[in-house]
């Protein structure tokens, strides 16, 4: 690895692990190495820290040098509890920070946004709620405080608190708007409110178990973020899983990026009061999951995965007709959709997102590849049986909410002809293997969720239990993101940019 | 816009008639909560409390296995492990109960409140029903299924239920997601503002006693002891026809299937 062996001592090599490179990073070292990723092209993911004993907190960065080219893995013990922060150089992990700060405890020196972010101002603990000594099952004590905003003066701004309790049938969130007549002038979401403690219910777990865990993380997202999870433990394993578990597993995942889409297609048409268009994506969304409730028992493709394969075999022989089906009443529809001004009016330029600000502030998914960032988990880093058939990636100009459909539109197809390729050419056998973890092993596992890049990282502690679980999921990164495309905008424009995104709100809380 | 028009008409009716008429469900494969036969159990075998995630299988006292169906999140892990066949896949899902006790296995079912007809319900909705939906910390699976009654497969409004925005208008709070510490208080705020007679419903398992989250330091265990609850509908998430059929329970315009545990139809 040229980046961080180029003969400065930024970084100690450890044992490498599959599709991993990890690291010893000194603390005081840590802006230097991260300067130096991204001046060679690079990029961050996420960073999180772990308590390998009690009260001994460790921290992990997740980098990524370039396509096909193994994730980095640096690990860093904070001295006294205190880290230089990185966001002051990679703004994407300014979020990951605050975080830690809240649930683990740990300072970040010249963090750019020193705030709570995961847990509400008014919030008292005994402990960070991660450290291993916090008793599992006492809640936190909450009075709810006033917290800090943004300073926005001037005549005639008004401020609009939304939520978090909204109109519709949505999840839960409060959208803050500073604004005068139409004119957004500064947007603040806050979110979290949803924040069940998702990783620490993972603890203590049985990892060939926890996979129901992960399923109820983002329930639009069960089979990536089983997927991911699964993956890392295997990993962890070190074990194979035989060959046909990884073209189902692929299939699974190609038939939640299609219903997801599909759901995202009839509310795009909500927000700009498209009915006809809303009912028929929605009815394609049912049609899709109804497919998914015959071939697998569950509408959203639960109950399925588990390290080391599948629970059981799929008859995928009955599948073709109705994909074909789909395919022939999707195509009608999207066709439609490209040629209706009224709906396409209310998508160009609006909520545009650029490409350097997409890369800065580590958008993820269809987002970043409509901003024209052509990356993709499973064609970057194969995984599956996407490495056997690669799938078609899509990527747009503009940035703005057309091109955030038409890349989604683009997926749909390409999906639709991976599950009737994959499906064509099934390989035969058993869908299930052996494995067995090693005490105190760690692994990394990904997918491309329909929403972008979701990552696990897995520890395992002495007595095979799952002693820390940590989840990158991709609405995260485009939470963080969303609002820069939505300050200096207008409230007309709103409901569509925020629909364009597609984001989950349980994804990002967890 | 009139190419849409003719467009939606020349789609013709994608609506099933049920439950008003015989027809499509929209469910053909989709699993639901296991059934149990505890006289297949082998003395003293506890494989299924084992991996039972929330613990909804569990070990009583001097008994063998009990099972609480308000804690069930359909994973079909006892399904897999149970050695004899007294835990079994099945296609089962109405159900809604007034009673928590009801979603409890009992030796011998009672059969009094379910099937009591709540005329008071019928005076005051007459057949129509406004519901505000919150989401009190799902995981979104749950309004992914609700989000599906307004579709045209299911279409809702057609029997008389609408989902309304403001708590002022509704009538009934369906509450999804385990209440987790930040949700508490806005939870109760939209009940306070819902006009009087009003009603509750936890909508799926988390909701009704935390499911897989439940606990913790942050989510909650479920809507109990927060808000009284006049509805329970476990399931994770619970599919669209059940939640219609729960909706038309509490109108009195369906039974109770579930009675101690046991579905009877």
């Amino acid at each position: 690895m040229a980046l961080l062996c180029s003969g400065r001592d930024t970084a100690r090599g450890w044992r490498a692990l599959n599709g991993t490179e990890r690291y010893d990073v000194d603390p005081a070292q840590l802006l230097d190495a991260c300067r130096e990723l991204l001046a060679a092209g690079g990029r961050m993911q996420m960073a999180y820290a772990w308590f390998p004993e009690p009260g001994v907190p460790e921290v992990r960065y997740l980098g990524e040098s370039g396509p096909r080219r193994p994730f980095l893995m640096w690990r860093s013990r904070p001295p006294a509890g205190s880290l230089a922060s990185l966001a002051q150089v990679s703004p994407l992990l300014g979020w990951y920070e605050r975080e830690m700060t809240d649930l683990c405890g740990l300072q970040f020196e010249g963090h750019p946004e020193p705030l709570p972010l995961v847990l509400h101002e008014g919030v008292e603990t005994s402990l960070p709620p991660l450290d291993p000594r916090y008793p599992a099952q006492e809640p936190v004590s909450f009075e709810p405080a006033a917290w800090q905003l943004p300073e926005v003066h001037g005549r005639d701004v008004q401020l609009l608190p939304f939520g978090p309790v909204r109109a519709d049938v949505v999840e839960s969130a409060q959208m803050l708007f500073f604004y005068i007549g139409e004119g957004i002038l500064h947007f603040h979401p806050r979110l979290f409110f949803k924040h069940r403690g998702m990783e620490r219910s993972f603890e203590g777990r049985a990892p060939e178990h926890a996979m129901v865990v992960a399923e109820r993380v983002s329930g639009v997202g069960s089979v990536a973020h089983a997927l991911a999870y699964c993956q890392a433990v295997e990993t962890a394993a070190g074990c194979t899983v035989p060959v046909r578990a990884r073209w189902l597993r692929a299939l699974l995942a190609e038939l939640e990026r299609l219903y997801n889409h599909l759901h995202y297609l009839g509310y795009l048409c909500h927000t700009t009061t498209l009915k006809v268009g809303e009912a028929e994506g929605k009815l394609l969304e049912e049609r899709a999951k109804q497919i998914n409730g015959r071939l697998t028992g569950s509408r959203l493709l639960r109950g399925l995965l588990v390290p080391g394969g599948l629970r059981r075999d799929l008859d995928t022989d009955t599948l073709d007709g109705p994909i074909v089906a789909l395919g022939r009443e999707v195509a009608r529809y999207t066709a439609r959709l490209e040629r209706t001004n009224s709906h396409l009016d209310r998508l160009m330029t609006t909520g545009a997102l650029g490409r350097e600000l997409a890369r800065d502030q580590g958008a993820t998914g269809p987002v970043e590849r409509a901003s024209g960032l052509d990356r993709d988990l499973r064609r970057d880093h194969a995984y599956a049986a996407y490495d056997e058939l690669p799938p078609g990636v899509a990527v747009g100009v503009g940035g703005d909410a057309y091109a955030r459909m038409q890349v989604r539109i683009a997926e749909i197809e390409a999906s639709l002809s991976w599950i009737r390729r994959a499906a064509a050419t099934m390989p035969a056998g058993i869908v299930r293997g052996p494995w067995r973890l090693p005490p105190g092993a760690e692994g990394l596992g990904w997918s491309e969720s329909p929403r972008g890049g979701l990552y696990y990282a897995v520890h395992l502690d002495d007595r095979g239990r799952l002693a820390r679980v940590k989840i990158k999921s991709p609405s995260f990164s485009n939470w963080r993101v969303f609002p820069f495309t939505v300050h200096d905008t207008n409230m007309m424009d709103y409901a569509i940019n925020e629909a364009s995104f597609g984001l989950t709100i349980a994804g990002c809380d967890r | 816009m009139p190419l849409w028009t003719f467009f939606g008409l020349s789609r013709g009716r994608a609506t099933t008639p049920w439950p008003l008429r015989k027809g499509d469900q929209g469910q053909v494969g989709v699993l639901g909560m296991p059934r149990l036969d505890p006289t297949r159990c082998e003395e003293g075998c506890r494989e299924c409390t084992l991996g039972c995630p929330t613990q909804a299988l569990h070990t009583e006292e001097g008994a063998g296995v009990g099972l609480d169906y308000g804690r069930c999140v359909v994973c079909q892990l006892c399904t897999e492990v149970c050695p004899t066949g007294a835990l079994r896949p099945s296609t089962d899902w109405a159900f809604g109960v007034r009673r928590r006790e009801d979603l409890v296995w009992a030796e011998a079912a009672s059969s009094e409140s379910g099937r009591r007809l709540e005329a008071k319900i019928r005076r005051v909705f007459g057949r129509s029903l406004h519901v505000r939906h919150l989401d009190a910390g799902s995981c979104n699976g749950c309004e992914s299924e609700l989000q599906a009654l307004n579709n045209p497969f299911y279409n809702l409004h057609r029997l008389g239920v609408f989902f309304t925005p403001s708590p002022r208008f509704a009538d009934l709070l369906l509450v999804t997601g385990s209440v987790t510490y930040a949700m508490r208080g806005p939870l109760r705020e939209a009940y306070e503002a819902m006009p009087q007679p009003r009603w509750v419903m936890a909508s799926g398992t988390c909701a009704v006693s935390g499911g897989v989250p439940g606990g913790g330091y942050a989510a909650g265990r479920g809507v109990e002891g927060v808000l009284p609850v006049d509805l329970y509908l476990p399931g994770c998430p619970p599919n669209p026809a059940a939640v219609i059929e729960a909706l038309l329970l509490l109108l009195e315009r369906m039974p109770q299937c579930m009675q101690g545990g046991r579905l009877g139809r």
